[in-house]
C-alpha cells in the first residue's frame, strides 16, 4: 500500500519555479532518497509535504488522505514528522524537554485536568517522559537528558532533531540531510539507526541527503531533482548510472569522463 | 554549611529582622531586612520542609503581625503581591509564549473598571433603578467575572494581532493599551460609563464575611485596620493560586509548547503544536490574572482613574519581568518585590533622609575642597523624582553585566 503519494506538486516563488509537477510514491517499510543538486527544490519539497508552504497546483496523499492546505501541526498529527537541515532546536530547553514538545500532538490532557493536577495527567506525563528516555536511549542522547539543547555538540544536536521527530510518533518520517557534517563513523552509527527505525518507530522514511554513501547504502529508491523537476527515479545503482542523474551533478560532457574513471 | 545550620541561621535572621522592625516601626532598612530573609529562603540550602515552614511563618505571621502594628508594611507588602501578580502573568506572555506586549495594562484597567462600575453608584448613570453599587457580596462574583472577561479581550486582542510578530506586535498591543485608556478616559459622554478623568469612587470594598465570627470571639476590631489585614490575605491567595497555575502549565504540555514556540515557532509547528491557539491561550491566561488582579487594586483603592493605567504601568511591569528573568517564575516574583520595593521605599526613604539632612543644616567638610552646609542642597534634588532615571540606569546596568536577569529559567529540572 502506498503511504505517500504526490501528484504533479508544484510550486512557485515569484519568478522561481521551485517545484514543477513532481509525483512520487512511497510504500511502507521503505527507506527513499531524495537527491539533487543545490537549489534543486529538496527542502522546498518538505516545506510542502509538511505544510509550510500550500501547493501551487498537484495533490498530496498521505494513507489516501489529501495533505494539501492542513496546518504543520495538523499533518504531524496525521503522521509525518520532519527534521530541519539548519538545526532548529528549541535551543533553551532541556534535551528532555525537546523531545516532549514533539509529543505534543500525542498528548490529550485538557486544560482543566493540567490545572488540577489530576491523576490522569499525571500518569500521562510519566507515561510521555518514560517514552521521551527510551527515544533519547535509542537516539544515544542517555545522559545528556537535562543539558540545554544548545550546549550538546553538533552531533548530538542533530540526532536531538531525530530524536524530536520521533517522538511525534509518525508514520513516515522526513530527514533532511541527517549526517551533513559528520564523519563516516558517525554517519555509519545513523544509517544502522534509520533501518532499526523502519517497522518498529516508523513505517518509512523520506531523506534528502548529499552523502552518496549513505543514500547508496540504505535506500530502497532515490528520486533525483533537479531545478524543481523529478529527473530521476529508482533502484540506487540505475540512478547512479542515469546519464541525466550525472549531467545534473556535473555538467553537460561529463558522461564520457564519468565512464572513463 | 549543612542544612541544619543554614535552618539555624536563616530561622535566627527571620527572628533579628523582625524584632528589628518591631522596634523601629519607621525604618525602612528594617522592614527591607525582612524582605530580604524571602529572597534568603529561596536561596539558602536548607531542607525543603524548614524552608516551606518558614516562608509560611513570615507570609502568614510575622509580616501580618508587622502589618497590624504599622499599617505602612501592609501597604507595601499589597502593592507587592499585586505588582507579583501582574509580573507573573505578563512573565507568561513575554517569558514563556516570547511575545513582546507592550500594552499589559490595559487588561489591568479593564478588570479594575468592571468592578469599579458596578462596585460604585457609577453604574446608575447607564443602568436606571438605582441599583448600585452591588452588595459588597457580588465581589467575589465579579472577581470570577473579571478572570472570565480578561481571557475573553486577551483572545479578542490576540484574534487580529497574533499574525503580527516582534516589534509589530509590540506596537499594536501598545496601541491597544492606549485605546483602552483613551476609552476609559473620553467615555463619559453621551453616557457616562467611566466618568472619564474624574475617575470613580466611593468603590464598594469586599464584605468582611469573617466579621461576625470575630464578634462571637469577643473581638472587637475598626474595620479600618481589619481592611488592610484582608486584603493583604487576599492578595496573597491569589498570589499562591497564580503561582500555582502558572507553575502546573508550565510543566505540561501547554507550557512546554509556549516555550516552543518562542525558541522556534516554525520547528514548534512541524512538531504538532498549533501556533495560533497556544499563542491565544498565553494571551489569554496572562490577561486573565492582570484582569483579576485589577478588581482588587479597585477594591482596595476605593478610587480609580485612568492615571493609574498608563503606558508607564506597562514598562514597569515588563522591566520586572526583564529584571528577574524572562520565562521563570522565582524571577518575575523578585523583579516585582525589588521594583516596587525600589519605587515605595528605598527612593521614598533617601527622599526623606536628605530632607532631613537639609533640614538640619549640617556642614560637609571635605578635606582641601571646603566645607559644604547641606542646607544648601537643591530641592530639586530627590531621589523620589528620579524614580524613572534610576530604572533606566539599573535596566541598563542589567543588559550590560546580565542580560538573562537575577534569576533566569534554571536548567536543572528540580525533581
Amino acid at each position: 500500500m502506498a503511504l505517500l503519494e504526490l501528484h504533479g506538486v508544484s510550486k512557485r516563488f515569484g519568478g522561481l519555479q521551485a517545484l514543477e509537477g513532481v509525483s512520487l510514491q512511497l510504500d511502507d517499510g521503505m527507506i527513499a532518497s531524495l537527491i539533487g543538486p543545490n537549489g534543486a527544490g529538496k527542502t522546498t519539497l518538505f516545506n510542502t509535504l509538511t505544510g509550510l508552504y500550500r501547493p501551487d497546483a498537484g495533490e498530496i496523499l498521505f494513507q489516501e488522505r489529501s495533505l494539501v492546505g492542513l496546518q504543520p501541526d495538523k499533518v504531524t498529527a496525521a503522521g509525518i514528522s520532519r527534521t530541519f537541515q539548519n538545526i532548529r532546536l528549541f535551543s533553551h530547553m532541556t534535551v528532555l524537554e525537546n523531545v516532549l514538545v514533539g509529543m505534543h500532538s500525542r498528548l490529550h490532557t485538557g486544560l482543566p485536568a493540567i490545572l488540577l493536577n489530576t491523576g490522569g495527567f499525571r500518569l500521562q506525563e510519566k507515561a510521555a517522559r518514560v517514552k521521551a528516555m527510551e527515544i533519547i536511549d535509542l537516539t544515544g542522547l542517555r545522559g545528556r537528558e537535562n543539558e540545554w539543547a544548545r550546549r550538546l555538540s553538533y552531533g548530538e544536536q542533530r540526532r536531538l532533531e531525530i530524536a524530536r521527530a520521533l517522538a511525534a510518533a509518525p508514520l513516515l518520517l522526513l530527514l533532511d540531510e541527517p549526517t551533513a557534517g559528520m564523519n563516516i563513523v558517525e554517519a555509519r552509527s545513523l544509517m544502522a539507526l534509520f533501518k532499526q527505525l523502519i517497522g518498529t518507530y516508523v513505517k518509512a522514511i523520506l531523506l534528502i541527503e548529499h552523502n552518496m554513501r549513505v543514500v547508496m547504502g540504505i535506500s530502497h529508491c532515490v528520486h533525483v531533482l533537479d531545478y524543481g523537476e523529478k529527473i530521476a527515479e529508482g533502484h540506487p545503482d540505475e540512478v547512479r548510472r542515469n546519464p541525466r542523474v550525472i549531467e545534473a551533478y556535473l555538467g553537460q560532457g561529463s558522461w564520457a569522463e564519468h565512464a572513463q574513471s | 554549611m549543612s542544612g541544619m545550620q543554614a535552618s539555624l541561621a536563616l530561622s535566627g535572621y527571620i527572628a533579628a529582622s523582625c524584632l528589628l522592625a518591631f522596634l523601629f516601626p519607621q525604618s525602612v532598612l528594617a522592614f527591607l531586612a525582612v524582605q530580604a530573609s524571602l529572597v534568603m529562603l529561596y536561596y539558602v540550602a536548607a531542607p525543603r520542609q524548614v524552608k516551606l515552614f518558614l516562608g509560611a511563618l513570615l507570609l502568614f505571621v510575622l509580616v501580618p503581625a508587622l502589618g497590624w502594628a504599622n499599617g505602612y508594611y501592609f501597604e507595601i507588602a499589597i502593592q507587592i503581591g499585586i505588582f507579583v501578580a501582574l509580573a507573573l502573568g505578563l512573565n507568561i506572555v513575554v517569558g514563556f509564549v516570547g511575545l513582546l506586549n507592550l500594552g499589559f495594562v490595559a487588561f489591568y484597567a479593564i478588570g479594575a473598571y468592571l468592578w469599579a462600575i458596578f462596585g460604585s453608584p457609577q453604574a446608575n448613570a447607564f443602568i436606571p433603578g438605582g441599583f448600585f453599587p452591588v452588595s459588597p457580596n457580588w465581589f467575589f462574583v465579579f472577581f470570577l467575572l473579571s478572570i472570565a472577561v480578561g481571557l475573553l479581550t486577551g483572545i479578542l486582542l490576540g484574534l487580529p494581532v497574533l499574525r503580527l510578530r516582534g516589534d509589530y506586535l509590540a506596537v499594536v498591543t501598545l496601541g491597544f493599551a492606549e485605546v483602552v485608556r483613551a476609552l476609559v478616559n473620553n467615555l463619559d459622554k453621551p453616557i457616562n460609563f467611566t466618568n472619564g478623568p474624574r475617575g470613580i469612587s466611593p468603590i464598594t470594598k469586599p464584605p468582611l464575611f469573617f466579621e461576625p465570627l470575630l464578634q462571637f470571639a469577643g473581638l472587637e476590631v475598626p474595620s479600618a485596620k481589619l481592611y488592610p489585614l484582608y486584603f493583604y490575605f487576599l492578595i496573597l491567595i491569589i498570589v499562591g493560586v497564580i503561582i500555582l497555575v502558572t507553575r502546573r502549565l508550565e510543566n505540561s504540555r501547554v507550557g512546554r509548547a509556549w516555550k516552543a514556540i518562542r525558541e522556534d515557532e516554525i520547528a514548534a509547528a512541524a512538531m504538532g503544536v498549533p501556533v495560533v491557539r497556544m499563542k491565544l491561550l498565553g494571551f489569554a491566561v496572562g490577561a486573565s490574572f492582570a484582569s483579576a488582579v485589577g478588581v482588587l487594586f479597585a477594591a482596595k483603592q476605593v478610587f480609580i482613574n485612568p492615571e493609574s493605567f498608563t503606558f508607564m504601568e506597562s514598562i514597569g511591569v515588563l522591566a520586572m519581568v526583564i529584571l528577574g528573568g524572562m520565562g521563570s517564575i522565582p524571577g518575575a516574583i523578585l523583579g516585582a518585590t525589588g521594583v516596587t520595593i525600589l519605587n515605595l521605599q528605598l527612593l521614598k526613604g533617601l527622599s526623606l533622609w536628605l530632607n532631613g539632612l537639609r533640614q538640619s543644616g549640617a556642614e560637609l567638610t571635605i578635606p582641601f575642597l571646603g566645607s559644604y552646609s547641606l542646607s544648601q542642597l537643591p530641592a530639586q534634588f530627590e531621589p523620589a523624582k528620579y524614580e524613572r532615571m534610576v530604572f533606566g540606569l539599573i535596566l541598563i546596568l542589567m543588559m550590560i553585566f546580565r542580560p538573562q536577569g537575577i534569576l533566569p529559567p534554571s536548567q536543572e529540572r528540580k525533581k
